[in-house]
């Protein structure tokens, strides 16, 4: 009242307008951007892998692109344990709210870590806890490696396929189970020849081993280490084909051989995580995805593929999708000639974690 | 299939052989003038990286190889100048430069990983290359294979029928006795090491350049620590050591090909064969005085004052 009487009305207005001007502009500068979330990632290897770690960080830089209000922390070479731990703090500090501990093994550290700072959001691939700010995703992926047999035993000429693999750890073995059983769908002929390097990573002990079925007529070459570089390079070298698996873009390495890859694109799921977050609608639980996810996707096909085979590959993935078709539906005997899964049954996925057997067909010893 | 199968599994032998064999030749090139060099793995390490990135660079592997050798030379002259010119504990400096090269080849290859390179190409002379069950046992390999077997021939001819390689056993022996013989132990020391280092460096290049064609952090996984071990093994002797490369190369591409054969024997078992033979070596040859480490080995030489 008693400035509306004063002499300095029109100041007061000007002020007034000015006011109204930055709470309009404040306004639209929020509305426009959403509030920013930083996103920490660690990554057990390096980035550029052409596997494992090249499929996290791949995801988070399409996550970034998706929502450019994001900034990321990433860092590479994290060793599991207590650097973990400290690594996830550090990313907290400097203000992460979303944590992706993308390593199996960072599984406790990220408990611990979750424990302590119970606001910020953690998501862990492939993991078997959780917490009220832990979630865990992964995708189920014998249904794509069965759909890789598929593409392998219409493809082989030698019906010999291989497969490299770092230890007989119960997923990798039901992954080359289904494979085979894919394979020999399309095949009866054909048999899959594994051997166990018993690391994640030595290319000298793996290129020896990919060598070491090539001697043996195979002419298809699977892979399951930290990165498939060396067993793609060394397949094509001899004229074989391969088949990838993670990273999307390993078809580099063998532009004649490549046959395909099971790989995982997490760019979309991790879009998805970081507006929960943003948004407060973030909850924790348990993802497991399937063919029909975005985030677990079958690779480009190599030249050498016949077209009729990519077009069953289509087809089998639809009838996964819908339920139609099992890997594991029995009769299955192991290749000791042990029945494993009775006619008329299958083999429960989430029983996986404990499958220590190799189907009929594979020649290779589980244990 | 048993042809072709001998005929792999010798291949392998000879492929998964020949980086032990150079870093093995190093070592007891190094153990000879009386030092023990366990960071054989970092020198193997920088060899790799360096000739890994200056292929990637250059698109001429041959240059990765002399980039890799002087790259491994370089790095052991650290170790040089901490055991000699600082008269440290040989076993821990060596642990030091092992971890010093983990690290540092990991720093320098991250930009490496995964770069596409052509790598080292086989060379399969004529006629040679053609023959019947040899041609492919013995002739489809890179350069760095075909040299590995003259170089055993070359160290052994300069150890044992040179002056320089008499100097150099003598300082392994006892170096007091070189020095009042007018040799200069320091000097021959590190000429011993600077070699070695060309080789391990070598060693690193063949697994990167040839074997993998790839770069990754650490992937010499323990061939530095078992080349150590093949000097005993080769008591030694450089030609002794191709017999012990070819044994160790022979034992692992054994394992993988006996895995994709499909014999019935557990994996894990089969991954320990390797060490168990060496085991098995060992324990059959054991430690005969007459092939006996130099006196003075891991010894530190403080002059004669």
């Amino acid at each position: 009242m008693n400035i509306r009487r004063s002499s300095n009305g029109f100041a007061f207005l000007v002020l007034l307008t000015g006011l109204i001007m930055v709470i309009v502009f404040n306004l639209t500068g929020t509305s426009s951007a959403q509030p920013k979330l930083k996103v920490g990632i660690l990554h057990i290897g390096s980035i550029a892998d052409a596997g494992y770690n090249q499929a996290h960080a791949e995801g988070a830089q399409v996550m970034k692109k998706n929502l450019p209000n994001i900034e990321l922390i990433e860092v590479e070479n994290v060793p599991e344990g207590a650097d973990a731990e400290r690594v996830m703090e550090n990313m907290i500090r400097q203000g992460a709210q979303l944590v992706i501990p993308a390593s199996f093994g960072y599984l406790d550290p990220a408990l611990r870590v979750a424990k302590k700072y119970p606001d910020v959001k953690f998501e862990h691939p492939g993991g078997y806890k959780l917490a009220p700010n832990l979630g865990t995703y992964w995708a189920s992926t014998p249904e794509a490696f069965y759909l890789m047999g598929i593409a392998a035993g219409k493809t082989t000429k030698t019906n010999k396929l291989g497969y490299v693999v770092a230890l007989p750890i119960s997923f990798f073995l039901a992954n080359v189970n289904a494979f085979h059983l894919g394979a020999q769908s399309v095949n009866p002929k054909v048999e899959t020849r594994v051997v166990f390097t018993g690391t994640f990573l030595d290319p000298g002990k793996e290129a020896t081993a990919a060598n070491a079925l090539l001697d043996q007529g195979v002419d298809v070459l699977g892979v399951i280490v930290d990165s498939p570089i060396t067993v793609v390079q060394s397949a094509e070298k001899r004229g074989a084909f391969s088949v990838g698996y993670h990273y999307i873009g390993v078809q580099k390495f063998a532009p004649k051989g490549w046959i395909s890859g099971i790989a995982f694109t997490w760019g979309e799921l991790y879009t998805r995580f970081a507006k929960q977050v943003m948004d407060g609608t973030w909850k924790s639980g348990a993802l497991l995805g399937d063919l029909a996810s975005d985030y677990l996707t079958i690779a480009p096909f190599g030249p050498g593929v016949p077209s009729a085979a990519v077009e069953l590959v289509n087809a089998k993935k639809k009838e996964f999708i819908s339920g139609k078709l099992n890997v594991f539906q029995g009769p299955i005997k192991d290749n000791k000639g042990v029945e494993r899964v009775k006619a008329g049954e299958a083999f429960p996925i989430a029983a996986l974690g404990k499958m220590d057997w190799l189907v009929e067909g594979v020649i290779g010893q589980a244990k | 299939m048993i042809g072709s199968s001998l005929q792999g599994l010798l291949s392998g032998s000879i492929i998964a052989g020949t980086p032990l064999l150079y870093a093995t030749l190093g070592e007891v090139i190094g153990e000879r003038a009386g030092i023990i060099n366990l960071g054989l793995e970092g020198v193997m390490l920088m060899g790799a990286v360096v000739g890994f990135s200056t292929t990637v660079k250059t698109g001429n592997p041959a240059l990765g190889v002399f980039a890799a050798a002087l790259a491994g030379a370089l790095f052991n002259m650290i170790f040089g100048f901490l055991v000699i010119e600082r008269r440290a504990n040989q076993l821990a400096s060596g642990l030091a430069l092992m971890f010093c090269g983990v690290g540092l080849s990991a720093l320098l290859g991250a930009p490496y990983i995964g770069s596409q390179i052509k790598g080292l190409n086989e060379i399969r002379p004529p006629i040679l290359s053609d023959l019947p069950v040899a041609g492919p046992i013995l002739f489809h390999y890179d350069i760095l294979v075909y040299l590995v077997l003259p170089i055993a021939i070359l160290v052994w001819w300069a150890l044992f029928y040179t002056r320089w390689g008499l100097s150099l056993r003598a300082v392994g022996e006892k170096p007091t006795a070189a020095f009042a013989a007018g040799k200069h132990p320091y000097r021959l020391q590190y000429q011993a090491l600077f070699i070695a280092g060309l080789l391990g460096g070598i060693a690193g290049a063949h697994l990167s350049l040839a074997v993998a064609k790839t770069w990754a952090e650490w992937m010499t996984a323990g061939r530095g620590f078992v080349a150590v071990a093949l000097v005993i093994f080769s008591k030694w002797h450089p030609l002794r050591a191709i017999a012990g490369a070819l044994l160790f190369g022979g034992a692992i591409a054994l394992q993988l090909q006996m895995q994709a054969r499909g014999v019935p024997v557990s994996p894990f078992l089969l991954d320990m064969l390797p060490y168990l033979l060496s085991l098995g070596v060992l324990a059959v040859w054991g430690g005969a005085r007459r092939h006996a480490a130099p006196a003075s080995l891991g010894q530190v030489f403080r002059g004669t004052e």
